[in-house]
């Protein structure tokens, strides 16, 4: 070997190592910025739609401040990332949504989060529905999430489709067809009877509608216990599950499993690709819509389906599935800007735009009051009026306690026994037996 | 022949010239000598230190506790608790069933289309170079893709395979709703990335084979088929080991395709095609209370690849004899 190619290779290797060493050093040493700089981009992370996309604009030109806005599609996918940050301490937004059946686990862990209650504009607590309010804040009164929406409950139908199946098809009209889960069965056998088609989409949609249409427990007790705690330990059969004994879990598995029996669901699991498709090619005609969904099945149908869909009441009367709070986790550089953000995006006007551009319903009481949110009719939706029919159910809603796991137990023990239930890979009572056989790890906290 | 890399290479300073003064350059050149080979192989092994090592300390820490994700307060050792459930977990063992089935029902085709592949690329056939080639294009799509574009084949209502098979008056399978048909969608995504890849090392090793034993095999008589039984196939044996070791980690470690076919880490409603890696995932990422509970399924993984490739070690050992 020559002298020069070694004097090479000596160089290159010192190089090599230099430069790992370097990477080392610079992975370790990140500043942080001075308390009050003025950031250079503020993250906000979001899962589903929550219609921020020209709110966030605004508040850049406003501000002269850059905002990047991160969404996820799926809340299970969402949650799993938010997890990772706060396990390692970094990547999470400076602005977060936790949805309802997750906030309870991460307020567990208070020390994740700002005490937003410091930086909330003045008067904010009186603004909301005080039981979102209330939902927003730790066992010792830290304000981690202002409100941002309720899933205030009514039902999606497809018109053209009731249309062409001959059944009354005016939003009205079809409200009153429906006032009972019964009722909703009757009108579901009709429509089979015409199209030979399920009706709706799948059963986990009736049941989430169910589940929070009665008060009371649902998977946990007042305590968060998960068995009726008058039961030793040693003792605990899945009987003695709150999950067991609850009247609306109860309520929700029985009239899934009637509209089974009547063979009135498409079988298109909720979430699922065939879900999605469905939407675009007709396969059910109702969908249970909390307010948030709508942007989902306008994103799912296109705008070739614009005007083919409307809103319709809930069967069995008013009910909340799903609601978040905007949160700042304790990781963010920019405590104080990111808050101020939270603080904009959760106010009065916020609340109503994001509610035209994707559904959320408004929490604060004047957004609800105001002429300009009750006024709204939904062009995509047959300019069905869903600020009333939204608004009018909110004052009606009854918070329920969700226990620290809710969205677990909910996805990965009830929904999907009910989904192997639908796919005819349990009977009713092997889907019952499976559920409560799953809630104890699954609810475990 | 590799024994020679490894001894030291020759002095390259004489021995006579020391009494006088070393100079920078002679230091230079013993340092370089003493130092430098080590210096080449750093960055892999720093690498492996940060990437490799320390990951795989932490997780055997972790799964010796009760371990919170995100509530450092909330963590205390128990030893060998996890492992101990995890023995008596139905749900464990239903998922390495899932993965050992799931790896017989990708892995037995997939060696044979190979085989087949391997073989016919060793032809003289036209547009060879290209065929070569072509085979390796899937191995390059990312998992993700090959998990979304698949997932979309296998659509129950409107996927194109149960389109096909509706032509011949099949009626539409449920894929991820059936043991039988979820494991059949994922193995023919595990395949289609790896088949290709698996016929070019056979192919390589084919090529390797003297021509010449084909040629006196042919003068005695033998068939195609009885060459490729008698010939090729004896002679590729050690690579077809290789083959079965590469594809027993990669078939065990299963998880990107079966996790997007899912949607979630569940792996169907009665986890009919969770995988111990989707396991691990479930109890170690998504529910933060359980990460020494992953950590341990993350070392049972870790256990059961070791026996395996022990295996496949005393089979190679014996076969190269």
């Amino acid at each position: 070997m020559s002298v020069t190619k070694r004097r090479l290779r000596q160089a290159a290797a010192v190089a090599l190592v230099a430069v790992t060493a370097l990477g080392a050093a610079a992975a370790c040493g990140e500043a942080k910025p001075e308390a009050g700089a003025k950031p250079d981009k503020l993250i906000v992370d979001t899962f589903g739609e929550f219609g921020y996309e020209d709110l966030v604009k605004q508040y850049e030109t406003a501000n002269n401040i850059k905002i990047e806005l991160r969404k996820t599609g799926d809340l299970g996918d969402y949650r799993n990332k938010l997890v990772r940050y706060l396990a390692t301490g970094k990547g999470a937004g400076d602005v977060v949504a936790l949805e309802e059946g997750i906030i309870n686990e991460f307020k567990l862990n208070p020390a994740n989060w700002v005490d937003l209650g410091q930086y909330a504009s003045a008067g904010k607590s009186g603004e909301y529905l005080s039981w979102k309010w209330e939902l927003g804040k730790t066992t010792d009164g830290k304000v981690i999430g202002f409100p941002t929406d309720v899933g205030s409950l009514a039902a999606c139908y497809r018109r053209d489709l009731f249309e062409q199946a001959g059944m009354p098809f005016e939003r009205d009209a079809v409200s009153a067809s429906w006032p009972t889960w019964d009722k909703f069965i009757e009108v579901g056998l009709q429509y089979k009877a015409k199209t030979g088609k399920g009706m709706v989409d799948s059963l986990t949609s009736v049941t989430n509608a169910v589940l929070f249409q009665h008060t009371g427990d649902l998977f946990y007790d007042k305590d968060d216990n998960l068995y009726n705690p008058a039961v030793k330990p040693a003792d605990r059969k899945p009987t003695d599950l709150i999950a067991a004994n609850s009247p609306a879990v109860k309520a929700a598995w029985d009239t899934s499993v009637k509209i089974h029996n009547a063979g009135i669901a498409a079988k298109t699991a909720t979430w699922s690709p065939e879900w999605s498709a469905g939407f675009k090619q007709g396969t059910f005609a109702v969908t249970m819509c909390p307010s948030w969904m709508l942007g989902i099945v306008k994103a799912n149908s296109g705008d070739a389906n614009s005007g083919k869909w409307d809103v319709a009441a809930v069967p069995g009367g008013s009910g909340n599935w799903g609601g978040s709070w905007l949160a700042v986790p304790a990781q963010s550089k920019y405590q104080s800007e990111a808050a101020k953000l939270a603080d904009f995006l959760t106010n009065a006007t916020s609340q109503v735009t994001a509610f035209k551009k994707s559904g959320p319903l408004p929490t604060n009481k004047t957004a609800l009051a105001s002429t300009d949110f009750t006024g709204y009719t939904n062009p995509y939706f047959n300019n069905a009026p869903t600020a009333k029919v939204f608004g009018e159910s909110v004052k009606n809603i009854q918070p329920v306690h969700l226990g620290p796991r809710h969205g677990s137990v909910k996805e990965k023990a009830f929904e999907a026994a009910l989904n192997a239930l639908m796919s005819g890979q349990l009977n009713a009572d092997e889907a019952w037996a499976k559920f409560l056989n799953d809630v104890p790890s699954q609810g475990a906290f | 022949m590799s024994l020679s890399a490894t001894t030291a290479p020759p002095p390259a300073a004489s021995p006579e010239q020391a009494p006088r003064k070393p100079r920078l350059a002679h230091r230079l050149a013993r340092f370089d000598l003493k130092a430098s080979p080590y210096l080449y192989i750093a960055p892999f092994f720093i690498i492996f230190g940060i990437f490799g090592l320390y990951p795989i300390i932490r997780t055997v820490w972790m799964s010796l506790h009760n371990w919170n994700l995100i509530a450092p307060d909330r963590r205390s050792f128990i030893g060998l608790q996890n492992y101990v459930d995890l023995l008596s977990d139905d749900y464990f063992w239903n998922a390495v069933r899932n993965t050992v089935g799931i790896f017989l029902l990708a892995t037995i085709p997939q060696i044979l289309l190979a085989l087949f592949l391997a073989n016919t690329l060793n032809r003289g056939l036209r547009w060879r170079t290209f065929f070569r080639m072509a085979i390796l294009v899937p191995n390059v799509t990312s998992v993700a893709a090959v998990g979304i574009v698949f997932g979309t084949l296998f659509q129950r209502d409107f996927g194109v395979i149960n389109w096909v098979l509706s032509l011949i008056s099949v009626d539409a399978i449920d894929w991820r709703n059936t043991t039988w048909g979820s494991w059949t969608a994922i193995s023919v995504m595990v395949d289609w990335r790896w088949t290709g890849y698996n016929a070019l090392i056979f192919l390589a090793a084919m090529q390797a084979i003297p021509r010449d034993l084909y040629e006196s095999a042919a003068i005695d008589g033998a068939s195609r088929w009885r060459q490729l039984w008698s010939i090729t196939l004896p002679m590729i044996r050690p690579t077809l080991i290789f083959v079965v070791i590469i594809s027993t980690i990669g078939g065990l470690q299963l998880f990107t395709e079966p996790l997007i076919f899912s949607g979630d880490s569940l792996g169907g409603n009665l986890r009919q095609f969770q995988t111990v890696a989707m396991y691990m995932f479930e109890k170690g990422i998504e529910t933060t209370t359980t990460a020494g509970y992953g950590a341990a399924v993350a070392g049972m993984l870790f256990l059961m690849i070791i026996v395996a490739s022990v295996l496949n070690f005393l089979l190679i050992r014996k076969s190269v004899r």
